[in-house]
């Protein structure tokens, strides 16, 4: 038998991981920073504008580990912007319209829950890449949903106007969190390869994390319905797009422009 | 901070070699603790605790490992670039500056010399150690303001000017204050 250059997992698999860990915080990060100039606070200005750029910066680590892993000389901006559609890998919920202040908050506590219990668990990874790579983004991860429960709690336990904003922001978004947790068989290989945590761990941890969260918010959790998103095989809303037409369009008007 | 001796004995058995190796890495230090923060120049990079080891490999290549605070601060673009700077300037020979990440940096990394020169410079150091999961997510304990030491304040915003910093503001004598996030 020979030896895999990455452990238990086929290269082309872990590629496909990595990019799906990466493309959520770059859409993610691409989305909050639509905030900046308008948010309803200086400081929140400054706080969305700081969550993104974190996870912009998190995003580079994963897609140049990506790059490396598919061997085809590619780094993270020709990952980041020379990409279609379809081979975004994110899940669908982060490339969903900010909405109002309440909707971007909400979206970011359901994010970060999730990305706090993933990270946590993924310090064990076998993939000593991923590993050190996780314990970083853990600590970022721990600040941005200090600040975003801190907001929830605040809007949900707030006015009644809030209360209702944060509650139909939650019903509306809620059904896009399945998709987070619908394990499919490139989930199931790193998870057995010990790559990654299983997700019903970290669906688990996320919902009792996130009960917590929404009783001090007086809100009320949504049910799970059947879910049809499949962001994480590339199959996305119509709101990407736009996403991305805006991200790639200096790249694609001046291919290899450079800083 | 480790200096990897094996590695030095085994590059240079012979004493002259050994005190040479030994110069360079004196001289690196002496380096990296004059190289600043951009963005909190009272602050030496080595009293943030970014610099994670100065290692001799066995090539003679001086190997400096630098971590970044956040991932996404800008400044870990230009604290390398005035690293490399500064270790050419001081003739340490052949080097290299590698990024470590793990383990991840902590703000309990910074050093008693570099809480002091914060604090000096406006900036409130950051409570030790975020070791409990609880606390960062809740921590609610109270930061003295650096100008009057009143205990009477308040968390403005989570973020502030930098990654690194949170916006305070002293509810005795009004002024506002940077933290420095513990994390």
């Amino acid at each position: 038998m020979s030896a895999m250059p990455f452990g238990r997992v086929e290269p082309q698999a872990l590629f496909r991981y990595v990019l799906r860990l990466g493309d959520l915080n770059l859409v993610l990060g691409q989305r909050l920073g639509e905030w900046v100039g308008h948010a309803p606070a200086l400081e929140e200005d400054l706080g969305l504008a700081n969550v993104a750029l974190d996870l912009i910066g998190q995003a580079r680590l994963l897609l140049t580990y990506a790059g490396e892993v598919e061997g085809l000389g590619r780094d993270e901006d020709d990952i980041a912007f020379l990409r279609e559609h379809g081979q975004y890998l994110n899940p669908v919920l982060v490339e969903q319209p900010n909405g109002d202040f309440g909707q971007t908050i909400v979206r970011q506590v359901l994010i970060d829950a999730f990305q706090l219990e993933m990270y946590e668990r993924m310090h064990a990874s076998t993939d000593e890449r991923l590993a050190a790579i996780a314990a970083k983004a853990a600590k970022e991860v721990r600040y941005h949903l200090r600040y975003s429960s801190g907001w929830l709690v605040r809007l949900g336990d707030g006015t009644l106007e809030s209360h209702a904003r944060v509650q139909s922001a939650l019903d509306a978004l809620w059904p896009y969190t399945v998709e987070l947790f619908a394990e499919d068989e490139l989930d199931r290989a790193m998870a057995d390869g010990g790559v990654a945590p299983r997700l019903a761990d970290v669906h688990a941890a996320w919902l009792t994390r996130l009960d917590a969260i929404l009783a001090e918010a007086t809100l009320e959790r949504p049910s799970d319905r059947a879910h049809s998103w499949h962001g994480k095989r590339g199959q996305h809303s119509e709101h990407l797009g736009y996403i991305l037409a805006e991200m790639q369009h200096l790249q694609r008007a001046y291919p290899e422009a450079r800083w | 901070m480790n200096t990897a001796r094996d590695d030095i004995h085994a590059a240079a058995p012979d004493p002259a070699a050994h005190a040479a190796t030994e110069r360079r890495m004196w001289l690196a230090w002496a380096a990296l603790a004059a190289v600043e923060d951009p963005e909190i120049p009272a602050v030496s990079i080595v009293d943030l605790g970014l610099i994670r080891g100065v290692n001799s490999r066995p090539d003679g290549t001086l190997e400096v490992g630098l971590s970044p605070t956040y991932v996404g601060c800008p400044a870990t673009e230009v604290i390398r670039r005035s690293v490399e700077a500064a270790l050419h300037e001081a003739g340490v020979g052949c080097f290299v500056v590698t990024t470590v990440l793990a383990p991840p940096w902590t703000s309990d990394w910074i050093s008693t010399e570099g809480r002091r020169k914060l604090e000096l410079y406006g900036i409130v150091p950051p409570e030790h150690s975020a070791a409990s999961l609880r606390e960062v997510l809740r921590s609610s304990k109270p930061v003295a303001c650096p100008r009057c030491h009143s205990t009477a304040t308040e968390c403005v915003s989570e973020f502030g000017s930098t990654p690194c910093k949170a916006l305070h503001r002293c509810r005795a004598c009004l002024e506002p204050f940077e933290y420095f996030k513990c994390i």
